[in-house]
Formats: C-alpha cells, sequence, structure tokens
C-alpha cells in the first residue's frame, strides 16, 4: 500500500465526511458540533463553535438565512432543526462581540470595494490574517443591506460592535467613496490585491460570468476578485454572500503568499457529502415552538429543541461489529494506523493485534453505504506482514499448525467409492466438523452414497482457510494444489461441502472446481433422511455461518430444510447476508481469545432461543459461550451424542476425533485392514478445570503425553518432596512444553501444562 | 550471587529425579528472536536442568515474547 492507495481506501470510508447541515452551509459551520454543545447547556462552547467558522459572529448568527435547515436529515421524518433560531438563542445568551485572535502583521495591503456583508466577511477574513485592509464603500456607514433590517432582526449596536472591532484587526473604512472603474484601477496600482463586492458596485457592470467560479478571479485583471452577485429577482442571501466573501479572502491570501490559488479548493462554498445516516428507527418528534415568539427559544427551549439532532454520524459497520466498536475508530482511522504499523522500520509495532483480530466476515462490506471492505485491507496487511517476515508467530501459529494436522496422513483421505477409482460427487465435511466426536460423517456419507447417482467420494482435509486468513498464501496455495490432484485423479467430482469456510474457499481458489453445499444436495437430490427421533418443537434461531453469507441457495435450504422438518425458525437481526461471525473467522480467536469472547457473547445474546448452525465451528463457539447450539446435520441425522448442550470439544479432542474418523470410514467403509490402534505413549488424566486452562494456553494432550513420556524414559525431571509431584519440560521446534503430574499406576494425572518460545540453556530439547 | 531477575517456583521442594540433587539458584540464558537475556532459576548443580516456574511462562516470558515478535 503506498500513500495514494492508502487514499483510495481512506475515501471509501465516509464517516469523516461532513453531515449534511454542514455541507450545505457556505461557510461550513459545525453545526452538528454547535447542536450537541446546546443539547448539554454549554452554551458558550456553542458560541465558540460559531465564533470560531462565521464572520461577523454576532451578526451573522442572527440573520442568516439558514440553508442547512433544508438539508437537515430530521425534515422529511418530522422536521428541519431550526438553526436559525438557535444561533439566535445562542447570541442572546452570550456575551457582546469578541475580537478574534488575529495573525501578526504580513506587511502586505489589501483594498475591499464595498461594504455589505461579502466585503465585510473578505475583510473580516483578511484582517484575522494580518493583512492592513482598507474597505471602500458608497454612504456613510458599512453594512449594505444589513442596515435595512428591522431591529428586532439585527439590533443596530450589534453591527456596531462588529464594525468597531475590525478597526482593531487593521480593518479601516473609507466612506462616502463612488465605485466605478477609476477607482478600481487606482486600487490596483496602490495595493498588492483588491476584492470587489458586485451587488455594491453596480456602475461596474459585472456579472457572475465575469469572475472564475472556483476563484472568483476577474479574467485580465490580476490579483482582482470579485463576488456578491445579486441574483436577478431573488432576495439577497446573507449567507451566500459570506461564502462569496470567503472564497474571495482565500483566493487574496493566497495570491498575497505568492501560492497556488486554486489547489484543493474542491471543498469551499456549499457542497455535496456522501455522509449516510441510518434513520431507521428514529422517533417523530415535532420542533419545539417558543412560548414567546418574539423573544425566541428560552435556553431550555433552545436545549429541548437541540435535543432532536440526530447528531449525524455513519457508523453502520462499527455499530455491528464487535472488533470495529473495540478499537475506539472507524475503517478510516483503521486504514492510517495499519499503514503506519506496516512503515515501520524499527520499534514496536502496535497495531500486530488490531491487524490480527478482524474475523475477515465481510459483514462490514455488506453494510457500508460506499463498500468499504475491512477484509481487503486486513488480509493485504497480514500478507505483507507475511512476506517481510513480520507476521509475529502469536497471531496464527497454533492455528496453523491445526491445519497441518488435518493435512497429514493423520486425518487425511481422498477417495472413491469402495470399488470405484473415480466419482462424480466428492463429500468433504471439512476439518471441523471431522473433528466434532458427535458428528454424523459416517451417517451423512452412508446417505448420499444411497441417494446420489454416480459414485459419491469422500475427502477428509483442510481446504486451507486458516492459512488464507493468516496471510499465509503459501500454504493456502499449497493446501488447494495437493486437493486439486487428487480431484484431478479422481475424475473431477462435484465437491459436496459440508462448510460454507470450505465452499468459500474452494470457490476462490479453485473455480474450476464445482462445488455446491451439502443442505441444497440433501433437499435437492438426495432428499432428507427419516428418523423417528423427536424434534424439538422450535422454535429455533439460525446462526448463519458468516462465511456463507454470498451463499443465497444454500442459505435459503437451510430454511427448507428446517420447515420441512417441521421446527419454526425466529431470524437474528444479523443473518443471511448480513450474519455475524462467531469469532473463529480471520482467526480472531486465536489471536485475540478475549475479544472473540465479546464476539460471541455478542450473538448469544440476540435470542433466547436455542441455535442451528450450520458450520461445526460456530455450533462449538455457541456452545462453548453457553448457547444450547445444535448443529444442522444433528436434527437431519439425531444421535444421543449430538445433543445442543455439548460442549466444544477443544483442540485436544479435535485431533483425536479426526484420528479415530478417520479409521472409522476406513474400517467399516472400505473395509481396510488396519494396524492395531498404537496405544498412546502414556495414559493422561485431565481433570476439567486443568483442561479448560490447557485449551486456553494451546496446550494438547499430545504434548504433554510426549514430555511425560521423554521424562519417564530418561528420568530427566524435577520432583516435589512434599508433594510427589513432577515437573518436566522438553523444547520442540519451536516450543517447550511443560507437564506438573504424578504418575498412579502407571497413569499420568495432570496438574498443570503449559508452554512457552523462548529458549532456555539448561532445558531439554527434543532430538530431529 | 548474581543481580539478574530471579524466578522461583512458587511452592515445593525441588529436587533433580535422575541426579538426586536439591535444585539452587543459578544463572541461565534465555533467547528468542533478536533479544537475549540472562535470568536466574533454579537449577540442577550436577546436570544443569533447569526449572521454569509456571508464573514466569505465562507471564513475564509470554509477554516478552510477544514483545519481540511485535518489534
Amino acid at each position: 500500500m503506498d500513500q495514494q492507495g492508502l487514499r483510495d481506501i481512506e475515501y471509501r470510508c465516509i464517516q469523516e465526511e461532513q453531515p449534511a447541515c454542514q455541507a450545505a452551509c457556505p461557510l461550513h459551520v459545525d453545526v452538528r458540533k454547535f447542536m450537541g454543545q446546546v443539547r448539554s447547556g454549554d452554551f458558550s462552547g456553542a458560541r465558540k463553535t460559531l465564533d470560531r467558522t462565521l464572520p461577523l459572529p454576532t451578526v451573522l448568527g442572527r440573520v442568516c438565512d439558514h440553508p442547512c435547515q433544508a438539508h437537515c436529515v430530521r425534515a422529511p421524518i418530522d422536521a428541519a432543526l431550526v438553526m436559525g433560531s438557535l444561533e439566535r438563542a445562542v447570541l442572546s445568551a452570550t456575551g457582546p462581540a469578541a475580537k478574534p485572535l488575529s495573525m501578526p502583521g504580513k506587511g502586505k495591503r489589501a483594498a475591499v470595494m464595498g461594504g455589505d456583508v461579502s466585503a465585510l466577511t473578505t475583510a473580516w477574513d483578511l484582517g484575522k490574517k494580518g493583512y492592513a485592509v482598507d474597505v471602500y464603500f458608497p454612504g456613510d456607514a458599512p453594512g449594505g443591506h444589513l442596515r435595512e433590517l428591522s431591529p428586532d432582526t439585527l439590533p443596530p449596536a450589534a453591527l456596531a460592535a462588529e464594525i468597531e472591532i475590525m478597526g482593531r484587526m487593521n480593518v479601516t473604512f473609507r466612506p462616502g467613496q463612488t465605485l466605478d472603474a477609476a477607482l478600481l484601477d487606482r486600487l490596483r496600482a496602490d495595493y498588492d490585491g483588491v476584492y470587489v463586492e458586485a451587488v455594491s458596485a453596480p456602475a461596474l457592470g459585472l456579472s457572475k460570468a465575469d469572475a472564475d467560479a472556483l476563484t472568483l478571479a476577474l479574467a485580465d485583471r490580476e490579483g482582482v476578485y470579485c463576488g456578491g452577485f445579486a441574483a436577478p429577482g431573488e432576495p439577497l442571501s446573507v449567507i451566500s454572500l459570506a461564502g462569496d466573501g470567503r472564497r474571495a479572502a482565500v483566493s487574496l491570501d493566497r495570491h498575497l503568499a505568492g501560492v497556488s490559488v486554486t489547489a484543493s479548493r474542491e471543498r469551499e462554498g456549499a457542497c455535496p457529502t456522501r455522509l449516510f445516516t441510518n434513520t431507521t428507527g428514529v422517533i417523530p418528534l415535532p420542533a419545539v415552538v417558543p412560548a414567546d415568539a418574539a423573544a425566541g427559544f428560552s435556553p431550555d427551549e433552545a436545549k429541548a429543541e437541540a435535543a432532536r439532532c440526530l447528531d449525524c454520524q455513519c457508523l453502520e459497520c462499527v455499530k455491528a461489529c464487535t472488533y470495529l466498536a473495540r478499537y475506539k475508530g472507524y475503517p478510516r482511522v483503521y486504514a492510517r494506523q495499519i499503514y503506519n504499523n506496516l512503515s515501520i522500520v524499527q520499534g514496536a509495532r502496535s497495531y500486530n493485534q488490531m491487524i490480527n483480530s478482524c474475523t475477515l466476515c465481510g459483514q462490514c462490506e455488506e453494510l457500508c453505504p460506499s463498500g468499504f471492505s475491512m477484509p481487503d485491507l486486513i488480509l493485504s496487511a497480514r500478507r505483507d506482514m507475511v512476506s517481510r517476515g513480520k507476521m509475529p508467530l502469536w497471531a496464527h501459529e497454533f492455528v496453523l499448525e491445526d491445519m497441518a494436522f488435518s493435512l497429514s496422513d493423520a486425518f487425511r483421505l481422498m477417495r472413491a467409492a469402495p470399488g470405484e477409482t473415480t466419482c462424480s460427487q466428492l463429500f468433504f465435511p471439512g476439518c471441523q466438523l471431522g473433528g466434532d466426536p458427535a458428528a454424523s460423517v459416517p451417517a451423512v456419507y452412508a446417505h448420499l452414497r444411497a441417494g446420489l447417482p454416480g459414485g459419491v467420494g469422500l475427502g477428509l482435509a483442510c481446504c486451507g482457510a486458516p492459512a488464507f486468513w493468516a496471510g499465509r498464501q503459501d500454504l493456502a496455495e499449497a493446501a488447494m494444489a495437493a486437493f486439486h490432484a487428487d480431484w484431478e485423479a479422481l475424475g473431477k467430482p462435484r465437491v459436496i461441502a459440508a462448510c460454507s469456510s470450505c465452499q468459500a474457499t474452494f470457490a476462490r481458489m479453485a473455480p474450476d472446481i464445482p462445488v455446491v453445499s451439502l443442505w441444497r444436495v440433501l433437499l435437492d437430490e438426495a432428499g432428507l433422511p427419516t428418523s423417528s427421533e423427536a424434534l424439538p418443537d422450535g422454535p429455533v434461531a439460525i446462526h448463519d455461518a458468516c462465511t456463507g453469507r454470498h451463499d443465497a441457495a444454500g442459505l435459503a435450504a437451510v430454511r427448507e430444510i428446517l420447515a420441512k422438518l417441521g421446527i419454526a425458525v425466529e431470524e437474528l437481526p444479523a443473518s443471511g447476508k448480513l450474519a455475524s461471525c462467531c469469532g473463529f473467522g480471520g482467526l480472531q480467536a486465536n489471536a485475540h481469545p478475549e475479544l472473540a469472547a465479546a464476539t460471541i457473547a455478542r450473538r448469544v445474546a440476540e435470542s433466547p432461543r436455542d441455535f442451528v448452525a450450520t458450520c461445526s465451528m460456530c455450533r462449538d463457539r455457541l456452545a462453548g459461550a453457553g448457547k444450547r447450539t445444535f448443529h444442522l446435520l444433528d436434527l437431519l441425522f439425531p444421535s444421543k451424542a449430538a445433543d445442543p448442550a455439548r460442549p466444544d470439544p477443544g483442540f485436544s479432542y479435535r485431533h483425536e476425533a479426526r484420528v479415530r474418523l478417520k479409521r472409522a470410514v476406513l474400517e467399516t467403509v472400505w473395509n481396510d485392514p488396519l494396524p492395531p490402534e498404537t496405544p498412546p505413549a502414556v495414559r493422561l488424566v485431565i481433570p476439567e478445570a486443568v483442561r479448560a486452562v490447557l485449551e486456553t494456553r494451546h496446550v494438547l494432550d499430545s504434548d504433554l503425553a510426549r514430555v511425560i513420556a521423554y521424562a519417564e524414559a530418561t528420568g530427566r525431571k524435577f520432583t516435589d518432596a512434599t508433594t510427589g509431584r513432577h515437573l518436566a519440560g522438553l523444547a520442540g521446534a519451536r516450543v517447550t512444553y511443560w507437564a506438573l503430574y504424578e504418575m498412579l499406576d502407571g497413569v499420568a494425572h495432570i496438574h498443570a501444562g503449559y508452554s512457552h518460545r523462548m529458549n532456555v540453556t539448561g532445558v531439554d530439547r527434543q532430538e530431529g | 550471587m548474581n543481580d539478574t531477575p530471579t524466578y522461583l517456583p512458587e511452592s515445593g521442594d525441588w529436587s533433580c529425579a535422575a541426579c538426586g540433587e536439591k535444585l539452587a539458584p543459578a544463572s541461565v540464558a534465555v533467547t528468542y528472536l533478536q533479544g537475549g537475556f540472562t535470568i536466574t532459576l533454579m537449577t540442577c548443580q550436577k546436570c544443569g536442568l533447569s526449572l521454569v516456574p509456571e508464573h514466569l511462562a505465562v507471564g513475564k516470558m509470554f509477554e516478552v515474547e510477544q514483545l519481540l515478535e511485535d518489534k
């Protein structure tokens, strides 16, 4: 990602776009902030917000014709916020005009021809910036048409006070002038720059077409800018005049400073905005009407009116995503943080965990009005880190080892049906379903073989999704290449995927492999199994897998199956295309277990109903968070083991279940002669409380067994004389594991297990 | 004695099972990625086998591992 790439990505996130009111204001008054301040009773803060943007604030704040109101997002719901009246209320409640901070003198002089609002604005802005400004105007007092307003609207003292302040800002008023071509020629000669207010100088015969729309520069008259045109037949708009005055002041400032007058000015003046504000659920509230119409809003009435402001923000993705909310920003901010993190040459990369905690589920992209994709951003960051050797091991190492296990001979199996060398279908349950000790993979396979023509093979392996999530494209491609070779040898069968992550992975990495969801096949082709087991009455809530959000046919099939089973369904708020992740996606649970727990807890809280999941990992995580959750296969192929309250089996049991599954199908489906099961090196007894800790530490039973077998064979261990317990450590290729245990009748009773990656001299290392 | 950080087991009366020796504090080198430290661990004075206590592995060591990996 380079600077330009970053800007392109940032542009996609619209959260920093101006709210509609601010965009519609030619001066871009921060109306949203103003409303927040008024709502909380901070009138002096609200006054500062006006002072920061408005020229002659005690005048403009009273007479502004508030184009913002027409753009207020509340307008179509009930009534626009009455910004004009609120400004007057704030001005009434706060002190008189005050001199703004001015910059030190710049030694350059500008002339202003005219005394109406645009001329006063230009003079105000340039005076504030440290230029000496002379204002040439007809008559004896400046103000133009402001002087024609009723004293109720604009007390004459307010204008006089602001004019007096301008005098202290190095602005000199020169009354009684004839604003003609001769004066303009003289001012051009005498000053470094000139502003001409057209409405005050009709003798010059200037029209809008004479001035450049962006800069208000007059053609062929360098250093002269012209604005403040009266539209024929329309009343003068105070704020439009002020907008012209400000635009001219920016041009003159740049002209006088000798820098580009045209660069980066697209956002000046009233402009469109891309900010999206979700108004779903906004309760209509009538506008507050002041009790005394002549006096305007009392402070309490102003607070009540400002409280109707919706505080327009987008944050559509952040509101829905636990991860995006966790880091207190929004995608645009995250993009910059990630860019900076990737740019660090030396020093701590403090956003590594943020980069590695996204679930890559893509819900944000579905919700974003402009299609911002965190997965695209995060994946490219992870790949960048991997390619430069900067991906920390803590982020994904354990999951990648789990994946390697599922790709090893311990689990991997790719076979056509018994007696066949090729097949037209290949059932691919995936590594997580294959790791569920209660899963009905053999029963599903038998059902598919009985119900589908052309021979159905079985594929036990990992699709490589974890590597893809980890940014390890090399490992993901290697896993897919191995699958692809076997798939070709099997006669290029259609793949029936039970897991939507596998399905999405095949579609992404090997588009030539036809793949369909198991649910569609059961519904349309093989038929649903018949079972005499009692099914829950429902209703149940469906937890759709986030990786299947785009598989409309698969999503529909799940609902049709439940309907055929006679189980009523209540949809969760985030379902189907908008499904929320369980916290495993993108390896969030590995990189940030605590955040993943918050992610799943939020999902669980969405409904008191039992859930039905179509992904084994989702089911296990939901169950682990205390939610009774059926896998859809539990309902189709019920068994006693398939209890919706069964806990997450955990990593060790999943490994064991995969090995058992492979052995079971080899024995019962293919009748392969198998060597007797190798007894474990050491038998372990692990109390549940200890096992729960081992799970969070990613210590497997096999790791402990290896350490203990070594210690018992060599005597290389410590013994505690007070308890008789042994403690042994053994360093492997990257990780050193420790076991605290007692040996009772040849069985190791585990009291604790832990690991570290640091190398410690004095700890034995496994050979080879 | 030395002044390196010392990490002893929180409880127990530990000896080396192979040598039958009581353990005593000794300097041990710890390395990881670009980092290298010396700490004091209970060690068999005869065979040099060192004991990494649980609180060290899941506490300070884990923290420093992450810091070094994020550099």
